[in-house]
This record gives structure tokens, C-alpha cells and sequence, in this order.
């Protein structure tokens, strides 16, 4: 297969039209807006729908629409823009409809500025719109595993009739990346889904609704909610580690970020500091079992982010109390280089002792 | 192998064309590759720039610190961005519009009047591609015939026409980035 030199935007919606979505509903907005370019041209090729919706609000509620009819159904935009989402998202956690809705991150809070950054990781991993639900979050780092994780995003929401959120960030949106796309599905020829809305001639009535106003029932519903989190929980996480094997400090990054700090790595390995990447593919459920073992291992953890400090409590909690976890990031859209994050790797390497074999030796 | 290229001039000049000419001339040659292009409200007459990274292993970060060479292509971009080039790496200048007094000593600097040579072609948006020539000339990465290749994927090679022109630059570019460093 022929490698295409791609912008991010761009792979999210060829990847998205190839996994069977022919409905696609969005508002523009920087630094995402060669999303929806690309599927007003490319939807139209494989007989889609592409609508610019007259704002955020009416085109998450066409996602819903399409959705309850049985469709593979994208929506995308960047920080404001999902903000306005999130009344939907919520709606459709509790419809339990599947949709891959797309966050290419810029500064906030506020109307911010257009730069990337990675200040909704709070939104997107702890529901961001009200009410007792969770977010599959899938977050790509380079354009390759957008494509793969984009594929993935259809398959978990179908899977889970539950809304999946790829975080990107304005970078990720704009960076270009040679990328093979896997083969396109028919999407008449997926599994036909049993609880849609097609009319109900010949068969008994369906209803889809979230409003259960007796405590009882809704309860019940959030339980049956709750059993799926569990399950998707335990069957879902990934991540990545890198050079972790013999690190006595493990930075832990996520998107762009982790890109970043991977070269920071690859810096001051060269002089011989011993330290990993922990990368979580996955932000939920968040691979917490396995950053806890580093943690026990290591004692010493760095969470690097784009934003002024998220994910960290997540380290935190993997972490479980066991070693130290520090933090270092850049909000409001600066972007750090490798350089700045070797600097920080470096200074806390050797302010916490880790060259000497002494502290190590103690630590075990 | 790594090398890590910032291109940098007006927006208009073809700087964002340039830095997409080699990822997809390096990536067609087997090479790892990153383009990532600086973004904003960005105007025509503005400063625009772009940083590639071309390697023959896994890119760890599109984002450099320090590049081994900045392409130049006008005076803004000169003052932004010599000062980020690694000790030891290349300035590459677009010596018709760039002052090329430089205030460091530990930078390879090579001017090539790329505007000049694109007018006497006869086309004056072809600066950049001349300047693509200069490029594989100083840098050695890859050879003119990679590039001649990939300009027939590009818009600078659409119709046949105007990529014969730009095959034609990126002789004229690499043979003036020779005479600049003596090699003829």
C-alpha cells in the first residue's frame, strides 16, 4: 500500500469516511477547519451527507439524529466549539448512541487563541457535560495511529453504543505525516444494529428516550451505565512505554506532548540519563494498573502536559502514594520544545540523586 | 541520518510549498518524515514558516529545538530564526531580499540570490523551487532527480508546463548554491 503524505485533519476524515461514516455535521472553527473541508468534498464522493449546521448546538444534535437511525456519524471542532457540544454528549451517553465526536485542542479557557494545547483533558475524561457517564478518549500522537485510533473510535462506539472522543490538538490537526490507510469498509456491510429507529412497520415499537423521571428506573439505568463503564474499563486501556525497561524516571505525556517529550528522551539518553515514556493511548479509561507497576518500580514520575497541569492527577492516582510525582507544562498554547523538556528531565534527574547507584540501590 | 530544516519567509513566497516539497520528495525516497507548519492568523505579506524533519528512523519530536538548517527567505525570518540554528548547522539565504551580515561566526552561511534567478527564468514565483535546488545542493539529502520526481505530484507540477520550469529551477537553484560554496 502507497504511503500518503497527510494532514492530520485531513487522515481524521479519510480515516473516518474508510471506517464507514457517511454523516458528518460540524461548525467551523480554527484550528480544525480542514476537517470539514475535507468532508464536504469526500462524502459526497461516496454518497454521504455533509451539513454545515448553522452552530455547534444544532450539528451534536444531528449526530444524535443520525445516530438513533443506525449511522456511522462524526462531528468535529475545537475547544469552544466543543464546549458547546456537551449538552449532547451528555445526551448521548445517556441514549447510549454511538458517535465519534473529535477535539482538536487549542488554548482557553475563554475564546483563548488557536494555538495547540491540551487544557480539556478535565472535559473530555470526566464527562464534560452533566450527569453520571463517561467518554471513551482516545488520544493519537502522530498521524499513522489518528488514522488507527480513528478506525477504532467507530468501532468502540458501535461496540459500546457509547460516544467516543478523539483529543487532538491544533498540531496534531495541521502536522503532515507520510500514512497508510487500511482498506475501506462497506458500510452496509457492518452488523445491523437491533435498537434503531427505521419505522416501526412489521416489527413491535422501539423507543429511545433519557428522560426516566421515576429515581427508580433511572437508577437502574445509570447502574446498567455504570456495569458498561466497567467493562469497557477493563477491556480497553492502551499505552504505550518507551525505554522504560531500565528508567529510573519515567516522564508520563499524552498527543503532542508525549512527541515531545519522546525527543527530550532520546536527548538525555545520550548522556546517559536513565529515563522511560509512559504514554496513555487511552485517557479513559485510563491505564492506571500499569503506570501504578512503573510507579512502584521507578518511584519517580514526570507528568509533562500542555496545559497547566491535568492528567497529573490521574498519575497521582495510579501512582497510589507510591514514589513522587511531579509536573511540568506549558498552557495557553506555547509550544515546548524537546530542548525545554530535557532541561526539566535533567534537573530533576539530578536534584532527586538518580545518577547515583547508592539512591537507587536504597530504593530497592 | 537526521536532518531538521526550517523554512521561513513572507507568506506568498511558497515557504509552507517548500517545506512540503521535501517531506513528500523524502518520504517518497523511503525517509521517515514531519511537516509541521507554523499556524495562526496568518495574512498574505506575513511571516510564515515550517519545520520538517526527515529521517531514516522513528521521528520523536516534529518540533526542533534547534534545526541543523534554516532557510531564509526574508529579513524578519533572518532575525527569528539564526539565532535558533544549532552550532555547527546552515543558514541558507535568499541573498536578494536578506541582509546576510550574521552576528554568528559558528553557522555555515550560504547566499543565493534565489529571487534574482527565479526573475531571470522569467517567473518570479519560482524563487522557492530555485531555493529547493540550493537546498539539496548544500544539504546533499537525497539528489535533484527525487525532487524533479515529486514536483509532478505538487501543484509545481500540475501542468506540464509549469513543471518544466520548476525542473529547470532546481538545476539553476542547486548550480548557484554550488558556485556559493566554491565547488565550481
Amino acid at each position: 500500500m502507497t504511503k500518503r503524505l497527510m494532514r492530520g485533519s485531513h487522515v481524521l476524515g479519510e480515516a473516518a469516511v474508510r471506517a464507514g461514516c457517511r454523516f458528518y455535521f460540524g461548525y467551523p472553527i480554527t484550528p480544525q477547519n480542514e476537517v470539514p473541508e475535507y468532508m464536504s468534498a469526500r462524502l459526497l464522493e461516496v454518497g454521504g451527507t455533509f451539513v454545515q449546521a448553522e452552530s455547534e448546538v444544532a450539528s451534536i444534535n444531528m449526530v444524535m439524529g443520525a445516530s438513533m437511525a443506525g449511522a456511522r456519524v462524526m462531528t468535529t471542532s475545537s475547544s469552544p466549539g466543543i464546549s458547546l457540544k456537551q449538552e449532547g454528549i451528555s445526551y448521548l451517553a445517556g441514549l447510549e448512541l454511538p458517535a465519534v465526536i473529535a477535539n482538536m485542542m487549542r488554548g482557553g479557557p475563554g475564546l483563548g487563541n488557536i494555538a495547540p494545547a491540551q487544557g480539556d483533558y478535565f472535559q473530555a475524561t470526566r464527562g464534560g457535560g452533566h450527569g453520571d457517564y463517561r467518554c471513551i478518549v482516545l488520544a493519537p500522537a502522530s498521524c499513522q495511529e489518528l488514522c488507527d485510533l480513528t478506525f477504532r473510535a467507530f468501532d468502540l462506539a458501535d461496540k459500546y453504543r457509547n460516544p467516543v472522543m478523539i483529543l487532538g490538538d491544533g498540531m496534531m490537526g495541521q502536522m503532515m505525516e507520510p500514512v497508510e490507510f487500511p482498506e475501506a469498509i462497506d458500510p452496509a456491510s457492518l452488523p445491523v444494529k437491533d435498537w434503531i429507529l427505521t419505522g416501526a412497520a412489521g416489527r413491535p415499537q422501539r423507543t429511545i428516550l433519557s428522560l426516566l423521571l421515576d429515581p427508580k428506573v433511572l437508577e437502574a439505568h445509570n447502574y446498567k451505565l455504570t456495569r458498561k463503564y466497567d467493562a469497557i474499563t477493563r477491556a480497553e486501556q492502551d499505552w504505550e512505554t518507551y525505554l522504560c525497561e531500565d528508567a529510573r524516571l519515567v516522564v508520563v505525556a499524552f498527543g503532542t506532548a508525549a512527541r515531545i517529550a519522546k525527543g527530550a528522551i532520546k536527548r538525555v539518553r545520550e548522556m546517559g540519563i536513565k529515563v522511560g515514556l509512559f504514554r496513555p493511548k487511552t485517557l479513559w479509561p485510563f491505564p492506571y494498573q500499569p503506570l501504578g507497576e512503573l510507579a512502584r518500580a521507578t518511584r519517580h514520575l514526570l507528568a509533562f502536559e500542555m496545559n497547566s497541569g491535568q492528567m497529573v492527577e490521574d498519575v497521582r492516582l495510579a501512582a497510589e502514594g507510591q514514589g513522587e510525582v511531579h509536573f511540568y507544562g506549558r498552557p495557553g498554547g506555547v509550544i515546548p520544545t524537546p530542548d525545554e523538556v530535557a532541561h526539566q528531565i535533567s534537573h530533576y534527574y539530578y536534584g532527586a540523586g538518580l545518577d547515583q547507584a547508592a539512591a537507587v540501590a536504597r530504593r530497592a | 541520518m537526521t536532518l531538521k530544516s526550517v523554512f521561513a519567509g513572507f507568506g506568498g513566497q511558497g515557504v509552507l510549498m517548500m517545506g512540503y516539497l521535501l517531506a513528500l520528495t523524502s518520504m517518497r525516497r523511503g525517509k521517515n518524515v514531519t511537516y509541521l507548519p507554523a499556524y495562526g492568523a496568518e495574512v498574505r505579506g506575513g511571516t510564515a514558516n515550517c519545520t520538517v524533519v526527515v529521517s531514516d528512523e522513528e521521528i520523536a519530536s516534529p518540533v526542533a529545538s534547534n534545526p541543523d538548517i534554516a532557510v531564509v527567505m526574508n529579513n524578519p525570518s533572518l532575525m527569528k530564526f539564526s539565532n535558533l540554528v544549532r552550532s555547527g548547522g546552515t543558514l541558507l539565504v535568499n541573498s536578494s531580499l536578506v541582509e546576510t551580515k550574521i552576528g554568528r561566526a559558528d553557522l555555515n552561511v550560504v547566499p543565493v540570490p534565489v529571487s534574482d534567478l527565479a526573475h531571470e527564468l522569467g517567473e518570479d514565483r519560482s524563487a522557492n523551487v530555485v531555493m529547493m535546488g540550493a537546498f539539496v545542493a548544500v544539504t546533499g539529502l537525497l539528489d535533484l532527480d527525487a525532487f524533479k520526481e515529486a514536483l509532478a505530484e505538487t501543484n509545481l507540477g500540475k501542468k506540464p508546463k509549469v513543471l518544466e520550469l520548476n525542473r529547470k529551477a532546481l538545476e539553476v537553484g542547486a548550480a548557484a548554491a554550488r558556485r556559493a560554496l566554491g565547488k565550481e
